[in-house]
């Protein structure tokens, strides 16, 4: 596209390429009014400029969080519980997560806190293989706040540096479901109290604007402590985020971008902004 | 107010015009650029919402609306037409073949609910008294044929399957020969998610359509997907030819905007709905219910 001239017509391709990435109409329109101040108190001439500005503008607003990136993990014991809701990419996750720190020399320990969903503590068992990590587990069906107990005490007995912790995927207006969340995280409050704390929202970038009251109902009952966004890979840019750490003032931590055991990164704001104007 | 319901402020945009007795191009503008608004909030996709507002838009300023006693109420029609149109008008059914076995095939993004949604539409084909057969060609993801098993048990239905080193394709097709011998009249084919970009295994599903020749194709979409769901439909369309789409997870409270949205764009009917992880919770898809869903009336 050419960026010529400065006039609507160019606001309104800015305004197009942020809500077609999920950034959501509010949060574009706030975006668009501070840029449109910018451009007149800068006196910006050139519309190349302006798009420049817009990238720095959403790089600033990312970036209020970004010494909040780490997880929360040193000095060990750490526990990381993983939630959110179905299909987002949470067990897959915690197998790349785990490969991560163990590569970095931690020892790791993985829950089956999923005991619902079918064949999931299969595939959680596969991660861990091939992470190369112990997994603690119950049988189907068994309650999933007594994995995590379980795994508490052997994280404390073994000397585990991180505890991760697999959830089944729910919907956040499940109100048993999310208060079966919230005694997992009782649990770990009440049995780990010594340890760091983090506690990951998986979001699928392919979310639209439902990610945020999932945000908000999972603080609710978790105190969600970081974001990880998945599926970059695709075409999706998960533009919701943005309006995400704003409004809920938690950073995103890590990116999913494929389903490889590799394929888990920090995230990276530059590149993040860089993805929504390709 | 980020959550208030889509028809409370289409109702909101509209009323204004309601009570008019005459309405000028300004009036309508102002309207339309709520109800844009409103739309795009429900994750309907952009340039759907653009053409829908043109459309409205059109037909508001005609001498339909300008010549009408009540053009506030002209309006709020014209409206309520175009987004049932969007949508479709009918139910649509699964197509049966005429010489069974009829083939599902299954496709979509990773995570949407294809596996059980395969399961569910397998048992309510068994509740129909046919002889449904479902087959994992999922060979990637970790334990998805175990998952396959467990859900195919619940529903009581054989799962055929020959683990994860032979190639889906073969899968497929062997799953062929043994459904025609087991007298299975339906057979529904489990495949790995995929992102629509994904070349190698883009050509996998054409391959294994090829091989079936399926009546139905069925792209499964998460309702809370955002925009790009219709990126992800049009790719499918074209490499696969979906003949219908299931919409899942619509026992959350995402307004659904991308089932609006993939109606539009793709032109292929929303055949069911998933309403919740049990095998029961599945169901014919009713357009008019779903414009009451989007409109959260
Ligand atoms: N392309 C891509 N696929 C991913 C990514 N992360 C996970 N997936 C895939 O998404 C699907 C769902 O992943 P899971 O890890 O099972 O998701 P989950 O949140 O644990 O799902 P439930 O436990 O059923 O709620 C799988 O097919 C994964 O391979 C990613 O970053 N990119
Ligand atoms: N709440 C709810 N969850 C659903 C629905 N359909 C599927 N799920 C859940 O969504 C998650 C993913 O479902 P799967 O059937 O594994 O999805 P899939 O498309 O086969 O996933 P991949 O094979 O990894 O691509 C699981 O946790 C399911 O239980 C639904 O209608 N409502
Ligand atoms: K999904
Ligand atoms: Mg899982
Ligand atoms: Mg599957």
């Amino acid at each position: 596209k050419s960026y010529g001239k400065i006039d609507n017509g160019l606001f309104d391709e800015l305004e197009e390429i942020l809500v077609t990435s999920d950034v959501g109409i509010n949060t574009t329109m706030d975006i668009i009014e501070r840029l449109k101040t910018k451009v007149k108190e800068n006196k910006v001439t050139e519309a190349i400029e302006v798009k420049e500005l817009l990238k720095n503008e959403i790089k600033d607003i990312l970036n209020e969080k970004e010494k909040d990136r780490e997880l929360n993990i040193e000095p060990s014991p750490a526990i990381v519980l993983v939630v959110g809701v179905n299909g987002v990419g949470k067990t897959t996750t915690i197998g790349k997560l785990a490969y991560n720190l163990r590569e970095e020399g931690k020892r790791v320990l993985i829950a089956a806190g999923d005991t619902f969903r079918a064949a999931a503590i299969e595939q959680l068992g596969e991660w861990s293989k091939r992470a190369g990590v112990d997994m603690i587990a119950h049988q189907e069906n068994s309650d999933p706040a007594a994995v995590i107990f379980d795994g508490i005490q052997a994280a404390k007995a073994r000397k585990t540096d991180v505890l991760i912790c697999d959830t089944a995927g729910r919907l956040h207006n499940k109100k048993n479901l999310m208060n079966e969340l919230n005694k997992i995280f009782r649990v770990v409050e009440r049995e780990y109290g010594d340890a760091r704390r983090e506690v990951l929202l998986v979001v699928d970038a392919t979310t639209g604007q439902n990610a945020l009251i999932q945000a908000k109902e999972f603080q609710e009952v978790c105190n969600i402590s970081g974001i990880v966004l998945t599926k970059l890979d695709g075409t999706a840019k998960g533009g919701v985020v943005i309006a995400l750490q704003t409004e809920l003032n938690v950073p995103v931590k890590l990116i999913g971008v494929g389903e490889g055991i590799e394929d888990l990164q920090k995230f990276n704001t530059d590149d993040f902004v860089d993805a929504i104007f390709d | 107010m980020a959550f208030e319901s889509l028809s409370e402020k289409l109702q909101n945009a509209l009323s204004k015009l309601k009570g008019k007795g005459k309405l000028n191009e300004k009036d309508v503008d102002l309207a339309m650029r709520e109800v844009k608004l409103a739309l795009l909030e429900a994750d309907v996709n952009f340039k759907v919402v653009k053409n829908f507002i043109n459309d409205v838009k059109k037909r508001a300023v005609g001498s339909e609306v300008m010549n009408s006693l009540t053009p506030g109420q002209q309006v709020v029609k014209i409206v309520n037409d175009e987004l049932t149109k969007l949508m479709g008008e009918r139910e649509s059914k699964i197509n049966f073949s005429s010489s069974p076995p009829t083939i599902i095939l299954m496709c979509g993004l990773q995570g949407a609910g294809k596996t059980t949604t395969a399961a569910k539409l397998s048992m309510s084909f068994k509740k129909q008294n046919r002889r449904p057969l479902l087959v994992a060609c999922d060979i990637y993801r970790p334990a998805a044929i175990k998952q396959l098993e467990v859900v195919g048990e619940k529903a009581q239905v054989p799962v055929f399957s020959m683990g994860d080193k032979i190639n889906p394709v073969d899968i497929a097709k062997a799953a062929l020969e043994h459904g025609k011998k087991n007298g299975n009249d339906v057979i529904i084919i489990d495949t790995a998610g995929r992102l629509h970009i994904d070349e190698d295994l883009m050509a996998e599903l054409e391959n294994i359509k090829n091989v079936l020749n399926p009546e139905e194709v069925l792209l499964v979409v998460d309702s809370m997907t955002g925009q790009d769901a219709v990126n992800v439909a049009e790719t499918f369309d074209e490499k696969l030819g979906i003949t219908g789409v299931i919409l899942t997870k619509l026992d959350g409270d995402a307004r659904g905007g991308a089932a609006l949205s993939i109606r539009a764009v793709t032109n292929k009917p929303i055949k069911f709905v998933a309403m919740g992880e049990k095998l029961e919770d599945l169901e014919p898809f009713h357009p008019d219910r779903m414009a009451s869903r989007i409109l959260g009336m």
